[in-house]
């Protein structure tokens, strides 16, 4: 890239590549002049700016090359207006109820070369940093959800309150695959010192994590929180006390020893490459620029954000992330196949077969987000009793943690019951789900039992991870009312359930399971009844492939750690310890029985079940030195035939593209963006790799395992 | 309960009123919002009054639906963050709607059921025209209990000029045009801004903006001006849009206290309310309601009329308060009323305007010890008067 073409991309020529992507959503920066109450004589003049797009509050304003456009020309009328000495400061707010939401993702799908990447890099600085270069105070109100750009825009005022209410400030751009790159990385530290720029720029993004208001205020971020009711008054009215000098803004001093700097800085790198092994550039860029915020001047330290936002804008991994998130915020709401919602019928009686630890797991999610009687059977009282005591003790535990009012909680507890009388349990039930032992005969005799004292239509719903729904409904009188109904496992966290359905179910079965995941807020995912499903299925090949590699003779740290540069949430053997072992060789063998080419149980983890141990590492051992837990150590038996990392890691992967290829011919789902949308939401695979599709097509282990791509170009990546 | 306890006017403030409409400051902010503003401010400003002390709130409006619905006193107190334990209603009679407030708030106090009250109102008539929705009871037309011109008020105000010929268009426009006058000469002296609170505005198109000052006054009107007006009521007419208050948004709230609970709380008491009357006119005529009520209520509390020193007449039209002066031998420019202008200048949101009235006296006798009482009254729809008498506590004969 020659720095001729670098400038050839003119703000203007944005905003017609985005064209028609960007109408409708254009920011305006309608300006009104404000008198300052108090003091005496003149009143003093803010020139107030909002950022309004004419949308409702539920849609957050974003800034686009257009908007930035319109910014301009706001701030070249305000900047004269300064220069006259017509006005004294300058606000900026937003339309209610929001403050501003920064770039929209939209926007970048149509961004392909670097230099109209660093275009708008160049735009956002431009216009945002006069904000603080009017020569006169400046003054952020912000009056609700300030967020990437949107914060950056308060961050370049000189000054900042913000509405007791706001719970969402923050620079989420690291998880999406980008840096706050408008000027944030280089303000941030100088206003809150460098901790509290670390957890902003990377840890909080990376945890999914905003900030408060009052945190705002305790960490420096804005200078006072005002009640939310007259917020823009008050807001306004301080405004005019600083400029009157009445008010002294005291901010910290930042520590410059580079030092300690760089040793704050490689911490949290450490903390980021035990997690993503470089698999992600975004985190890490951001990381080299807060460390450069010591000594940059502002041209500096902004030239260097348009550098890497050069780089991120047209990355593989963001566009990934774009996709993710696409997929999470809008795919996962709108379920692609499932039947018309007003076929569901209410549900306002649940039953819960079982009574043990996920039985009771979830009975209490479903109490608490459908708030109807539930109760829950087992064979002996001794086992009911201990299960309706944990759903109970569940929601005390949710009231002592604020999360319910103690009316709430009463409420819930007293809806709650149990019995070893299914008979008598289940009359009236709408909704009877079943969560006993992984066995079909078990489950079989289960539900024939259920449909003896349930309605036709009340919904027989299974839990089951691996297990033919279709198999368990074999006898029913009325198969069409069953429906998998699979939940991740801790159900209360992971917000993904698999909805299997089976030749026979109807579609008001399937509605009402669709409503009744919308209703626990999970995002259902419908998958044809077939062994595993998408998850697990997917899953336990890829753990196959790596406990295949141990037991051949790859050392544990190689086998375990191969997947590593990819940056996935879990490694392996982690993952084993979290399912659980017998789970997983349960699930092992049911894919064996139904693929017994592709999926081998383990005999290594067949016998760390057997000698029920709860996994393969050590959990004592000092991290970052792993070593096999010295009961497993000894009872293993391994090969003679290593493999490299690299190795290992080229057959799981060819193993998880062979694997998602079949699941899609299979019409086990029906779009490959399900796929990745069960990996993001059900195991919490990384946005960079797009959940796993995106990845394996870039990388071009699709093409190599299964002779062509999962996605389009351009879909899920640059080209 | 003790009975019967002094009541004491704290503290009054208002928004600054709009001009209602697409174009009016207040097009897009909601009328619970400026109460809210309001009731702020009050307990903003009297930092020594515990919020929990506050026993009532009472806020009026005359089209209670929408924003203005929904218990405005209850919502408006929890919208502007008093304590749950506040109760509040709302209130309404027309015009008087935050007159009335203010005086059933204060008979609880006088029986002993307060020790401290919010009281106010708010019209939002750009968002709820006057009658809008309502439904008159057929009987009204079928058995002539009213004129069909008695729910139309310009045209009652036209019925005042047919029933008291002398009082013409000509005094009128001069009654209007010294209203202007004088509230841009109390502006000019910085009387009225005390009392206003700014209020942001809201709107899509221009962005937010702060109301600081009234929006409807014409500074500069002259009668010549007004004079080439046009009679929207009637063809040959004389009721214009520059001798009647126009149609406005605006809200008020006051602070009342027994004389007791302020002297408690530190509370100064600006004016001590020494009674009230409401008394009932023909509808088609309701411009003649404050006379008998100011009549009823120097009657009851055996002040004479000489004996008042200010007079804050609301102007809902000129011919009103010229009926009014007329009644009472005071001449069109009589220095004692409305002396920093009126409801023609300033505007009228409706159920607001009563406290308006009392904010505006309060502030006056504050600078005039020499002023023993005030007197607040005004015309009320559907035929009605209401007059509210106060004691200035910084003259010498005041009642300790």
């Amino acid at each position: 890239m020659s720095a001729s073409t670098r400038d050839d991309v003119r703000p203007e020529d944005l905003v017609e590549l985005l064209g028609s992507a960007a109408a409708g959503r254009v920011t305006r920066f309608p300006v009104q002049d404000v008198p300052l109450p108090g003091g005496t004589g003149n009143p003093l003049v803010l020139a107030l700016i909002t950022m309004e797009d004419g949308r409702e509050a539920a849609r957050p304003t974003t800034l686009g090359p257009a908007g930035l456009l319109e910014l301009r020309a706001a701030l070249d009328a305000v900047a004269e207006r300064v220069a006259a000495g017509a006005v004294q400061a300058v606000g900026i707010t937003g339309k209610p109820f929001v403050f501003a939401a920064g770039a929209d993702l939209q926007d970048v799908a149509a961004i392909t070369t670097p230099a109209q990447a660093r275009a708008v890099a160049r735009l956002g600085h431009d216009q945002l940093r006069r904000l603080g270069e009017l020569g006169v105070p400046s003054f952020a109100f912000v009056n609700g959800p300030a967020l990437g750009g949107g914060l950056e825009v308060a961050l370049h005022c000189t000054h900042r309150t913000v509405s007791a209410g706001v719970r969402q400030l923050g620079l989420p751009e690291c998880a999406l695959g980008l840096v706050p790159g408008w000027g944030g990385t280089h303000l941030l530290p100088a206003l809150v010192g460098l901790d509290a720029a670390l957890q902003l720029v990377v840890t909080d993004p990376l945890a999914s994590r905003t900030t408060t208001a009052a945190q705002a205020l305790e960490i420096g971020l804005v200078d006072v929180v005002l009640e939310p009711a007259d917020f823009l008054e008050e807001s306004l009215a301080w405004a005019g006390r600083v400029l009157r000098g009445e008010v002294v803004v005291v901010r910290r001093q930042v520590d410059p020893g580079e030092a300690s700097w760089d040793a704050a800085v490689d911490a949290v790198r450490a903390r980021v490459d035990a997690r993503l092994h470089g698999a992600a550039p975004a985190p890490y860029r951001a990381l080299e620029l807060l460390r450069r915020a010591r000594t940059d001047d502002r041209d500096a330290g902004f030239a260097a954000e348009d550098d890497v936002l050069a780089e991120l804008l047209v990355s593989e991994e963001l566009r990934s992330g774009v996709y993710a998130f696409d997929l999470t915020r809008r795919r996962a709401k709108r379920p692609a196949g499932a039947p018309d919602a007003a076929l569901a019928r209410p549900v306002t009686r649940v039953g819960v077969v079982g009574a043990g630890l996920m039985a009771s797991q979830l009975a209490l999610l479903l109490l608490r987000r459908l708030q109807v009687p539930v109760v829950l059977t087992d064979l002996d009282a001794e086992r009911v009793a201990a299960g309706v005591g944990r759903v109970r003790e569940g929601v005390a535990d949710l009231a002592r943690r604020g999360r319910l009012s103690p009316d709430a909680a009463t409420r819930l507890s007293a809806l709650v019951s149990g019995s070893t009388d299914p008979g008598a349990a289940f009359a009236g039930a709408d909704w009877v789900i079943e969560a006993v032992f992984e066995d079909l005969a078990v489950k079989r005799s289960v539900l024939a039992q259920v449909e003896q004292v349930v309605s036709p239509e009340c919904v027989l719903a299974t839990n089951t991870s691996s297990l033919s729904v279709a198999a368990m409904a074999e006898g029913l009188a009325h198969p069409q009312r069953v429906v998998g109904f699979h939940f991740f496992n801790p159900v209360a966290v992971l917000p993904l359930v698999e909805v299997a359905r089976t030749p026979a179910t109807d579609d008001a079965t399937l509605a009402t399971a669709f409503a009744v995941g919308k209703a626990l807020d999970k995002s259902c995912v419908l998958v044809r009844d077939a062994p595993a499903f998408v998850v697990n299925r997917l899953l336990m090949r890829f753990m196959g492939e790596v406990h295949a590699a141990f037991d051949e003779g790859t050392p544990a740290e190689v086998a375990d750690g191969a997947l590593a540069p990819l940056g996935l949430p879990m490694t392996p053997f982690a993952l084993l310890r979290l399912v659980g072992p017998a789970v997983a060789l349960h699930v092992q063998e049911t894919l064996h029985a139904a693929f017994p080419d592709r999926f081998a149980p383990s005999p290594n983890i067949a016998r760390v079940v057997e000698a029920g141990l709860p996994g393969f590492w050590d959990p004592d051992a000092p991290v970052g030195a792993p070593r096999l837990d010295p009961r497993v150590a000894a009872l293993v038996q391994v090969g003679g035939s290593p493999s490299t990392a690299e190795q290992v890691r080229e057959r799981a992967l060819v193993a998880l593209a062979q694997e998602a290829r079949l699941i899609l011919d299979e019409g086990v789902v029906a779009d490959p963006r399900d796929v990745d949308l069960c990996l993001l939401l059900g195991v919490g695979w990384p946005a960079h790799l797009g959940g796993l599709l995106p990845y394996l097509d870039r990388s071009g282990v699709a093409e190599r395992a299964t002779g062509r791509r999962f996605l389009p170009p351009g879909a899920a990546s640059v080209r | 309960m003790k009975a019967s306890h002094d009541v004491v006017f704290v503290d009054g403030v208002r928004t600054p009123f709009g001009r209602s409409g697409e174009k009016g400051m207040y097009a897009q902010t909601r009328a619970d919002d400026l109460v809210v503003r309001c009731l702020r401010e009050l307990v903003r400003r009297n930092p020594s009054l515990p919020p929990e002390r506050i026993d009532e709130v009472a806020v009026a409006a005359t089209t209670q639906t929408g924003d203005q619905g929904l218990t405005l006193g209850r919502t408006a107190g929890m919208l502007a963050g008093l304590p749950r334990a506040v109760p509040g209603f709302a209130v309404d009679r027309m015009c008087a709607g935050a007159m009335t407030a203010v005086t059933t708030t204060a008979s609880g106090i006088a029986v002993g059921a307060y020790d401290v009250v919010l009281a106010g109102g708010v019209e939002h008539m750009g968002r709820h025209p006057m009658g809008f929705d309502s439904d008159p009871n057929p009987r009204f037309v079928a058995e002539r209990l009213v004129d069909a011109d008695a729910l139309v008020m310009g045209r009652t105000a036209e019925n005042l000029h047919d029933r008291l010929p002398h009082l013409t268009r000509e005094r009128a426009d001069a009654y209007a045009a010294a209203s202007q006058a004088r509230l841009a000469a109390a502006y000019a002296r910085g009387d009225v801004q005390p009392d206003l609170v700014s209020v942001a505005t809201r709107s899509v198109e221009r962005g937010w903006g702060l109301a600081t000052v009234d929006e409807p006054p014409r500074p500069g009107t002259t009668v010549a001006d007004l004079a080439a007006l046009r009679t929207p009521f009637r063809p040959g007419g004389r009721v214009t849009a520059g001798n009647a208050a126009g149609l406005n948004d605006g809200a008020t709230a006051c602070l009342l206290a027994s004389a007791d609970a302020a002297a408690e709380l530190g509370l100064p008491a600006a004016m001590r309310m020494v009674g009230y009357a409401f008394a009932g006119v023909d509808p088609e005529v309701m411009g003649l309601g404050p006379v008998p009520a100011t009549e009823k209520v120097l009657a009851r509390t055996g002040v004479r009329f000489e004996e008042i020193g200010l007079f804050e007449v609301n102007e809902a039209f000129a011919v009103q308060v010229l009926a009014f002066l007329d009644h009472f031998g005071l001449a069109d420019d009589d220095p004692r009323v409305n002396a920093w202008g009126g409801a023609i200048a300033t505007g009228h949101p409706l159920a607001s305007s009563g406290v308006r009235l009392m904010t505006q006296l309060a502030r006056q006798l504050a600078q005039r010890p020499d002023v023993r009482y005030g007197l607040t009254t005004m015309c009320i729809g559907l035929g009605m008067g209401g007059a509210v008498l106060w004691e200035n506590p910084a003259h010498e004969g005041a009642r300790a």
